[in-house]
């Protein structure tokens, strides 16, 4: 076993042949932070005394909800046979939401860490991020994490690793990454298994951008990985995908605090900051070349995250429409994924449609509004983008309800996912029977292990963005896992419900849903706005329609009485301080015609059941 | 009273009045309001400003009492003296609770006729007492009526026993018929007070109070819908689930039943929870809080008003007793309204009354609103023409909306 590096390789005087370039992926939970942690304390470049869980989740949210949602690169130093070598070593997200993250820091690496709980076995991300890093020809390193577990089957699980990615199951290596057991034989194996990286030391110099992120202090901070050449402090350097120039102000490694160097050469990753202010000024996937002797020739990118489902962001309190607008500014330096644009709704106002990667996303971005800017929110049910062609061939594309064509439709296409679901055998009718609900066409089937199946469908985004996961969960008593990605679109036979409150069209409340559902939601919504919005001087129908032909109908009682009957004698200053009170209260109602809707019942109706709390899928 | 005091700002300890109150001094009236803090029992849904003897610990504050009044009442005459205040006859007293015949009818003709030693007393004015219909007796009647008494207000509040049960009332419904004869037969005009709505109460049961009420021929009755109130015995059984809830639906239907079976009696409603035989029979002492007249409020926790100028007593009779006993004034907080808020106050009260609002009353959002009032049958549209808002029966059963709707924004 090797002991902690007596000496470590100093940034921009590196050998590439001494560099390793890896990145940890899993499956959402198995570990990957965990063992980032043991590396960080075995390599010493964090202090025993120092160590937290997780060390590496710094941010509020991901703390408190105990993921990873950005990915971390760190060099860390190691020693084998007496030779010190530098590991840059990316913790990433396990989300599905956040695959985007995993793929961006694969481009940075040589190899991978595929970490798999010892008693979970394989599951669904387990396989997409396998995946990814086979299309990016990493090198793999297959791990069990968790051995410490008393479910652990280490066994079972490394023969189905085995089986996944060929080899043998001896060569599984066991660790835990809570006790730490295997970790340093792990690093060795690192060293010893994963390639160098290779390329021109002497030629123009180029640096792929894996990460971007906006910091008060320092403006943006640009990650790369160093492919050819080398990038030093104070030179001018080039985007190439703009042109656009920067001076580069600081140059440095993560280790994990920023460390300021003299550069960095061939293989290397680290920072960069040039004091643009704007993420987009350097782009994750642009090539970052030298002005002086720059790259003819970039380097590949890659496709942008592409926004899947949509909400429109209000605040409850219309006076911090600004603050809002000014918070989506800053969050998007921080966050490439994020898209949005100015809309106004009747009911709710002026606010935002905002493009998420996914439901995690959506809650995350919408929880760091309100936390660190301080906003009150209400976030309209979300939605996927369709592509509406009329009549007259015009085309449209829609990602709110209210927004749907009146006119005569041609035709309506909706995104589509292929889906890839993990779980034991014995749930392989109800998984199917589910899909089978959703719209989907069976892609295929295959056995993992003798007991393990992975299912393959392709199906609506819709059908299964929202509350899919949960009802997939609860079918197969949690064994089961899903990941999916984009796959094109397909005509459907779609219909907007509208929700009307004394005949007034609620345009928060409209919907696109497949034609045999409509009825559902009608019912489901109309039911619910019942219950929740009080009663006032006049009976309120509550209808659902498609076009102009009802759908469901429910309605509300007019309210008999509201008036202090009781003899106060002559406290009229309480009488009055009541009144005010009613009065401040109708302020904070949504007015849709004539009917007082209270914010809270937006709120209520808006919150599906989907978009629910469920950070860990 | 209830049982919360207002927040307000403090009180001088002279009780003495900016000179705002003299504005139009000789328009307004001038009333007197006692407040007898005491009763035998509680009631299980009454959060009133009231104490048993064993609450107060022993009889002694009772016995003291109407001395400890009658020395606000010199307090009131003087800071009203100081402040440049005429002294003006008084136009209604009314003696409320508690239950203010608990105290010996000596007691109360004593605080009355020194008050009337003071200021005097109006021609035809009117003296009201309330009373607990077992709290008197045709002796203690007499005495009142001939101290000056010209009314009585009797907690009736149903004449159905499991009603009077869940209410906490100690007396019987025979009693009622007795009372009213004997406070007839000294002179009284007399009001009964019911209360409907109480859990377990069923349309009958309502229809039999109303009917048993009105066969006592009253001058006057008052029909209040029982509210629960928070930290009353009778929440606390609802929130146990020990009797059940009380219900919006339920009320309305109720007061229609006592609007119709009252008008059709020969009553009319002169404000939301009041009817009177003939006009000059309503309450004017409860007419002068609606049109904002000026009066003082004598006891712990009693309210008063002059001149836009509102102040109220602090609760408890002990501190109540302490500051008078010291010379300072028993105000524990006031508040001095400004134009717009007693335009506010005069709208939310008038409205309430069967002479209406005048509609030149209103800002242009209450103009505004008018018409949908009308609309949606909550006004009488020919008064309204007239200039004058005046309640439907669903206007009143939606008072509080109404005045939210036509209250300037
Ligand atoms: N018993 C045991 N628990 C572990 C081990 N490694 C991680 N855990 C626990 O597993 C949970 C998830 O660990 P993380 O390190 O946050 O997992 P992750 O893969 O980084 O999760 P995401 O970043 O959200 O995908 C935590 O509760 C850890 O304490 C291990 O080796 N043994
Ligand atoms: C303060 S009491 C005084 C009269 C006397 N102590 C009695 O109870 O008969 C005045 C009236 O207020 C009404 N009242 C008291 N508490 C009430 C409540 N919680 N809801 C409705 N009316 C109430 C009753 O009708 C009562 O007659
Ligand atoms: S008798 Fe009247 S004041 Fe006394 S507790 Fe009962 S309702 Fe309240
Ligand atoms: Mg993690």
């Amino acid at each position: 076993m090797s002991p902690m590096a007596r000496t470590a390789p100093v940034p921009a005087a590196t050998d590439p042949a001494l560099i390793r370039n890896f990145c940890i992926i899993a499956h959402i939970d198995h570990g990957k932070s965990t063992l980032a942690d043991r590396m960080l304390q075995y390599t010493g470049v964090v202090k025993s005394r120092d160590m937290k869980a997780q060390y590496l989740d710094r941010m509020d949210i991901e703390r408190e909800r105990g993921i990873t949602i950005k990915s971390q690169a760190v060099r860390m130093p190691w020693e084998l046979d007496g030779i010190s070598y530098a590991l840059n070593m990316i913790d990433t997200p396990g989300h599905v939401d956040f695959t985007y993250e995993v793929s961006r820091s694969l481009a940075a690496c040589e190899g991978a860490v595929l970490l798999v709980d010892a008693a979970q076995g394989i599951e669904a991300q387990t396989l997409a991020n396998l995946y990814l890093a086979m299309e990016n020809n990493l090198n793999i390193i297959p791990v069990l994490n968790k051995i410490d577990l008393p479910a652990a089957q280490p066994e079972k699980y490394a023969a189905e690793l085995a089986n996944l990615i060929g080899g043998d199951p001896e060569d599984v290596l066991r660790v835990s990454g809570k006790t730490g057991v295997g970790v340093e034989a792990l690093l060795d194996k690192i060293v010893r298994d994963l390639p160098a990286p290779v390329g021109d030391p002497d030629g123009p110099a180029r640096a792929m951008i894996f990460d971007s992120v906006y910091d008060t202090y320092r403006g943006v901070v640009t990650y790369v990985r160093v492919v050819d050449g080398m990038l030093h402090p104070r030179e001018r350097i080039q985007m190439m995908s703009t042109r656009a120039t920067h001076e580069l102000l600081e140059i440095g490694v993560s280790s994990p605090e920023p460390t300021p160097t003299k550069g960095l050469g061939v293989g290397e990753v680290g920072y960069l900051i040039t004091g643009v202010k704007d993420v987009r000024q350097s782009k994750v996937g642009d090539t970052v070349t030298n002005m002086a002797k720059p790259a003819s020739e970039s380097l590949a990118g890659y496709a942008d995250a592409k926004p899947m489902v949509f909400s429109g962001l209000y605040p409850l309190d219309g006076t911090d429409y600004p603050v809002l607008r000014d918070a989506l500014e800053k969050l998007m330096l921080n966050d490439a994924a994020l898209v949005y644009e100015p809309e106004t709704s009747a009911a709710l106002g002026f606010g935002f449609r905002v493009g998420f990667l996914g439901l995690l996303h959506l809650e995350i971005t919408r929880e760091r509004l309100e936390r660190e800017y301080n906003l009150d929110l209400i976030s309209t049910a979300p939605n996927v983008e369709y592509e509406v062609t009329l009549e007259d061939k015009r085309v449209v594309h829609v990602t709110n309800p209210s927004e749907y064509p009146t006119g005569k439709i041609a035709e309506v296409r909706e995104p589509m996912v292929s889906a890839t679901i993990l779980a034991p055998n014995e749930f392989v009718g109800a998984i199917m029977e589910l899909c089978q609900s959703r719209r989907g066409v069976m892609g295929g089937m295959d056995y993992l292990s003798e007991d393990r199946v992975e299912i393959r469908y392709r199906l609506p985004l819709a059908e299964i963005v929202f509350d899919f996961f949960d009802i997939l969960k609860s079918k197969t008593r949690g064994y089961g896992s899903l990941d999916w990605k984009a796959d094109g679109d397909q005509v459907a036979d779609l219909v907007k419900v509208d929700i009307m409150l004394q005949g007034e069209q609620v345009d928060a409340f409209s919907a696109i849903t497949h034609r045999e559902k409509a009825y559902a939601y009608g019912v489901m919504m109309t039911s619910k706005l019942r219950e929740l919005i009080p009663r006032q001087q006049f009976e309120v129908p509550i209808q659902a329609a498609i076009g102009s032909r009802i759908i469901a109908r429910e309605s509300i009682r007019a309210i008999r009485k509201d008036v202090l009957a009781k003899c106060y004698g002559g406290d009229i200053t309480r009488k009055r301080k009541l009144l005010e009170k009613q009065k401040e209260g109708k302020k904070r109602m949504k007015m849709v015609g004539r009917v007082e809707v209270p914010q809270e019942a937006f709120i209520a109706a808006l919150t599906t059941d989907e978009s629910k709390d469920k950070a860990k899928k | 009273m209830p049982s919360v005091l207002p927040l307000g700002d403090p009180a001088p300890a002279d009780g003495l009045l900016p000179p705002q109150v003299l504005d139009g001094v000789d328009s307004r009236r001038f009333g007197l309001y006692v407040h007898i803090p005491f009763c035998a029992v509680r009631c299980g849904y009454c959060d009133f400003n009231t104490y048993t003897a064993t609450e107060l610990g022993g009889g002694a504050s009772q016995d003291a009492y109407a001395s400890t009044a009658i020395s606000e009442v010199e307090f009131a005459v003087q800071a009203m003296d100081a402040s440049g205040l005429p002294r003006r006859p008084l136009s209604t007293v009314f003696f409320g609770g508690g239950t203010p015949t608990l105290l010996p009818a000596e007691d109360l003709a004593r605080i009355l006729t020194a008050a009337v030693g003071h200021w005097g007393l109006e021609d035809g004015a009117e003296v009201t007492t309330e009373a607990n219909p077992d709290s008197v007796t045709p002796e203690s009647l007499q005495l009142l009526a001939e101290a000056g008494f010209t009314r009585i207000s009797f907690g009736m509040q149903s004449a159905v026993p499991h009603v009077l049960k869940v209410l906490d009332r100690t007396h019987t419904p025979s009693r009622v018929p007795m009372v009213v004869q004997w406070a007839r037969d000294a002179g009284l005009a007399v009001s009964l007070d019911l209360i409907y709505g109480t859990p377990g109460e069923s349309m009958a049961d309502w229809q039999t109070s109303l009917e048993t009420a009105l066969s006592y021929e009253p001058d006057h009755i008052s029909a209040y819908a029982l509210i629960v109130e928070e930290g009353t015995k009778l929440a606390a059984q609802i929130r146990r689930g020990e009797v059940p809830g009380i219900d919006d639906d339920d009320h309305a239907a109720k007061y229609e039943l006592a609007d119709q079976l009252i008008s059709a009696a020969g009553l009319d409603w002169y404000e939301v929870s009041n009817w009177s035989r003939t006009p000059e029979q309503a309450c004017r002492h409860n007419l002068a809080y609606w049109r904002g007249d000026d009066w003082w409020g004598i006891g712990p926790g009693a309210h008063s008003h002059m001149g836009g100028v509102r102040w109220w007593n602090v609760k408890h009779p002990t501190a109540y007793a302490g500051r008078l006993g010291s010379g300072a004034s028993p105000a524990a907080g006031r508040e001095t309204l400004d134009a717009a808020t007693r335009e506010v106050e005069r709208i939310m009260l008038e409205a309430r009354l069967g002479t209406g609002l005048h509609v030149d009353a209103l800002d242009k959002v209450g103009r505004h609103a008018v018409a949908g009032l009308i609309a949606d049958g909550l006004v009488e549209p020919a008064a309204a023409f007239q200039g004058r808002l005046v309640l439907t029966i669903k206007g009143r059963l939606l008072a509080d909306a109404v005045v939210r709707r036509i209250l300037p924004d």
